[in-house]
């Protein structure tokens, strides 16, 4: 029941991309078209979760034993680069036809924040490994849930007559800022 | 070469200021700029690891293959944001808990490593210092003011002294996470009509 709990409330409450703010710049960058917002979340959820995983361990079974906290965010960002680059070589020999459809986004998720916030996040919160899985799962679908959402809502402003000030990333905002108000309502739930 | 000096300065300052004219970073803007202190604070932390990189990119541009240049500003990178993070946690302790995970955060900031892929790269040092700099004040100044406009209205106060009248009822929306994504359209909006001129 606790799991259930924590992965709605990494899922609506505090939902990364429009409580949290981190993903932000994919989020404005990929939401113009439903197919480039299906192909970053993918992305995101498929590396998010690997990330979490991966630099739990790191954290748990490297630098702690070591006593090397303190370089805790150049080893992950290291880890999480390195994953990226490892997936992106994996997915092009095994499941070509994933990797097309990922395309040019997973490279750009090494400088996603909101992989690295995640991880981060599960390490200051101590969470242990099954929760950190979690969490890295409920918060990537937020991630995509989010993402989808505002590219739907995008596209039909595309139809709308928007003032010239503030059309493009100035209304993409304000349309953000609206989603988040929905999303606000979650709050009293858990 | 003295103008230009100059010129790589002032350009981040109104031409290609972040996050108005570039639309990057937009985590911290959007997350830190609760109240003018911490916008200022998470600013200048950034101008630092800009700078910082920017020099240290522009000295190895000619040794760091173009190859796996990326991996090797991101080391770069998340050197001086460590060296910044331990300054903040010895100095600042304060400001330290409440930027808590966006000091890490800045690692991924894309404006550090635009700069430094954009201009460190291509650059000798002191125009890439001067380009660093005036990028990173440019973003100081923009946090430092839609923190002004959030702490105004949601709190009625600007850094922390009594502003707005005591019958002021402070605008909630405001400091919360949906009034920060309003307000930061809205002052692009703004900024595009001043552009036009």
């Amino acid at each position: 029941m606790d799991f259930i709990l924590l992965a709605i409330s990494c899922i609506f409450v505090n939902n990364i991309l429009l409580a949290q703010y981190l993903g932000n710049c994919p989020f404005l960058g990929t939401s113009k078209k439903m197919d480039t917002a299906v192909g970053m979340a993918m992305a995101v959820v498929f590396v998010l979760v690997l990330a979490g995983v991966i630099t739990w361990v790191t954290e748990y079974f490297l630098l702690r034993p070591l006593g090397l906290e303190y370089l805790r965010t150049i080893a992950f960002i290291l880890v999480i680069a390195a994953l990226v680059q490892f997936v992106e070589m994996f997915l092009k020999k095994s499941i070509p036809a994933l990797y097309a459809g990922l395309g040019i986004f997973l490279p750009l998720i090494t400088t996603n924040c909101a992989v690295l916030g995640v991880c981060l996040i599960n390490i200051n919160e101590e969470y242990n490994f099954i929760t950190s899985l979690i969490t890295s799962v409920a918060y990537a679908a937020g991630f995509g849930l989010a993402l989808v959402l505002f590219a739907g809502v995008r596209e039909r402003i595309l139809l709308a007559r928007v003032p010239k000030p503030l059309q493009d990333t100035s209304i993409g905002l304000v349309t953000a800022g609206m989603l988040a108000l929905t999303f606000y309502a979650f709050k009293g739930m858990v | 070469m003295a103008k230009t000096i100059v010129q790589e300065f002032t350009k981040g300052l109104w031409d290609e200021i972040p996050p108005f004219r570039l639309v990057l970073g937009l985590c911290p803007t959007l997350a830190v700029t609760k109240s003018v202190e911490n916008g200022l604070g998470m600013g200048l932390a950034t101008t630092f690891v800009i700078v910082g990189s920017n020099i240290l990119v522009s000295m190895l541009r000619n040794i760091i293959p173009s190859k796996v240049r990326i991996a090797c500003f991101i080391v770069v990178i998340a050197t001086f944001v460590t060296v910044v993070e331990l300054l903040m946690q010895a100095y600042t302790y304060p400001l330290f808990l409440t930027l808590g995970i966006f000091i890490p955060l800045i690692v991924v900031n894309c404006i550090v490593l635009g700069r430094a892929e954009a201009f460190a790269f291509k650059n000798p040092v002191l125009p890439s210092l001067a380009d660093g700099l005036g990028i990173g004040i440019g973003f100081t100044l923009a946090l430092g003011s839609l923190g002004a406009v959030r702490e105004l209205f949601g709190n009625g106060t600007l850094l922390g002294a009594q502003i707005m009248p005591a019958s002021f009822q402070p605008f909630g929306f405001m400091v919360q996470a949906p009034g920060a994504f309003v307000c930061l359209g809205l002052m692009l909006c703004v900024m595009n009509v001043l552009g036009k001129k």
